[in-house]
């Protein structure tokens, strides 16, 4: 074959043995992204994610608009858990212009980046059940999960795209009979979960596909700056919830379970434990929240922040999510940079993958609680 | 100055910085006795600064502290931030681009998990590059030693700040495309000069 390919393109020669893959960007086991892996027969050897199918430039676009503007935008990377996007977005703006939040809206932002991070957890829960060929779990936590947006519904008035948080507290207050449907609905989510043992965590086919495989160390999580549930399943106990309390989470009564194993089983189950104590935080906040007051406080319009920077985190659903502001005293950030759990995690896919047997990809490559669009943003 | 009503509070809860070993312990005490340098309250500004005089502590707050080096030392700032102040990771890498000073900074966000002492801590490493108007990246001088051999974390962070402000990693294994499209032919997109149409 002597046909000009254009720059760039090479024809790969085929190797009798070593056969490469494309899984993605549009195979439905991948999200939007492509892993490129070469197999020798059954075995992976070698992983190459593309991540970038659905990049949006967020952080160009951010350059371009306002401090008030800016917050429709930056929770679309990851619709499911827009409130704790938001969440150190505000927390930096509030650093930087100075403002003092309400403490009533202090406790209803903690109810809602919870109730948001349950509603992530069961949509990851559904999909990460559906490709391991568990239908009942793809049902189940696709059904639950309604019940949450509900109530989110109820709060903010949409059902994914909340964009509730604002710098200063949070855009409205809640309907009056909130809190008594908020702890009842809340209660009946708790004791669905509590199933999802029976069916899905003590299922010995579950139990067999994924314990063992896809082992990350201790020191490799550490090494490999991975966060959240991945880190957290390989026995560090960090959380920026308890280590670095935003807002009122250092008044609230709740654990971060962590687990030793490091295997895809252990980072599968750390999701669902961390439901069981979002429902543990938000019926205590519901407790300690005041009954009335304000819950935003005014802003100037386009307002400007000083000549300095910066750095905020949060837990969101996936791991720790931060914002690096860097103010130039306009009413626009002169640059806006998102760190997000789900890029972090990236790079323990080829750690874990290379050596694997491909049937395992999607108990490993799901158990990382990877969220491509968060990744490209 | 850096003060807000959130650090005012943290101030007032008294967040003082306890150093993990006795070593460091006399290092603080020392530089208390000399004072040549600039007391700052976090501990940690005062090690990098004993250490590496030519370092400039941008702020350091109770838990943010902010080291700008020049691109040459900076393997040697991160291994020292590595070994003796245990941060073990980075959690971000950005690239901010200067177009009026023709520089490109870039700052690495590190933190640590395994000392718990340091768990509220971010530590800021910045350091600038120079920067081209005419950029052909990879191949003009806008280039800064990876760390990759210290902080392995930086791999994607920094792949992701070659193709979007043009600084090549020398030393980071992979330094090809990431986000953007593969037959993406215009300046790197997160430089000032490249603007959004409409806007």
């Amino acid at each position: 074959m002597s046909a000009k390919l254009p720059p760039g393109l090479q024809l790969e020669k085929v190797d009798d043995r070593i056969m490469t893959l494309n899984v993605g960007p549009q195979h439905p086991g991948s999200g939007h992204m492509r892993i490129i892996i070469k197999v020798d027969g059954d075995y992976i050897v070698h992983t190459d994610p593309d991540p970038g199918y659905v990049h949006r430039g967020e952080e160009k676009m951010a350059e371009y608009r306002n401090y008030i503007t800016n917050i429709p935008h930056l929770e679309r990377p990851v619709i499911h858990d827009s409130c704790n996007i938001l969440y150190p977005y505000c927390l930096g703006i509030e650093e930087l212009l100075g403002l003092e939040v309400p403490e009533r809206a202090k406790y209803l932002r903690v109810i809602a980046a919870e109730l948001n991070r349950c509603v992530y957890i069961q949509y990851w829960l559904a999909i990460y059940g559906i490709f391991l060929g568990h239908s009942t779990m793809f049902m189940w936590p696709t059904g639950d999960r309604e019940l949450l947006i509900d109530l989110l519904e109820k709060m903010t008035g949409a059902r994914v795209t909340h964009a509730y948080f604002v710098p200063g507290g949070i855009r409205n207050d809640v309907p009056p009979n909130f809190e008594d449907v908020c702890l009842r609905q809340v209660n009946y989510f708790e004791k669905r979960i509590k199933e999802y043992a029976d069916v899905f965590y003590d299922n010995p086919i579950l139990i067999s596909r994924t314990r063992d495989t896809g082992v990350l160390s201790r020191e490799d999580a550490i090494k490999l700056g991975t966060t959240g549930s991945v880190l957290r399943a390989s026995g560090v106990d960090f959380d920026i919830r308890k280590k670095e309390p935003y807002d009122v989470y250092d008044e609230l009564d709740f654990q971060s379970p962590t687990l030793k194993e490091g295997d895809s089983y252990a980072r599968s189950k750390i999701p669902w434990l961390d439901m069981f104590e979002s429902c543990r935080i938000i019926r205590d906040a519901l407790k300690k929240m005041p009954k009335s007051g304000s819950v935003r406080v005014k802003l100037k319009p386009k307002p400007k922040g000083g000549d300095t920077e910066i750095y905020r985190r949060v837990e969101s659903g996936r791991g720790a999510l931060g914002m690096y502001i860097v103010s130039k005293g306009k009413p626009q950030p002169y640059r806006l940079k998102i760190s997000v759990p789900s890029f972090r995690n990236l790079i323990a896919m080829p750690h874990l993958l290379t050596g694997e047997k491909l049937g395992n990809m999607p108990a490993v490559y799901w158990s990382l609680n990877y969220w491509p669009v968060e990744a490209d943003r | 100055m850096y003060v807000t009503a959130r650090e005012n509070k943290k101030n007032e809860g008294k967040v003082v910085l306890k150093m993990s070993s006795d070593e460091n312990n006399t290092n603080v005490e020392k530089t208390e006795e000399a004072p040549p340098v600039p007391e700052f309250e976090n501990p940690l500004a005062n090690l990098i600064l004993k250490k590496f005089p030519s370092a400039t502590i941008a702020f350091a707050n109770p838990d943010r502290t902010r080291v700008n080096v020049s691109k040459e030392e900076i393997i040697q700032t991160a291994s020292f931030i590595r070994d003796e102040l245990h941060f073990d990771h980075a959690e971000s890498v950005s690239g901010v681009d200067y177009p009026d000073e023709k520089q490109i900074e870039v700052v690495y966000h590190l933190g640590s998990y395994d000392d718990p002492s340091l768990s509220k801590q971010i530590m800021i490493l910045a350091t600038r590059v120079p920067r081209e108007d005419n950029p052909h990246p990879g191949n003009d001088t806008t280039k800064l030693s990876s760390l990759y051999e210290i902080f392995p974390s930086v791999a994607f962070h920094e792949r992701e700040c070659f193709e979007m402000l043009g600084v090549y990693f020398e030393g980071n294994p992979d330094n090809r495309r990431l986000l953007l499209p593969e037959d993406w032919a215009d300046i790197p997109p997160l430089r000032k000069d490249f603007d959004i149409k409409g806007r």
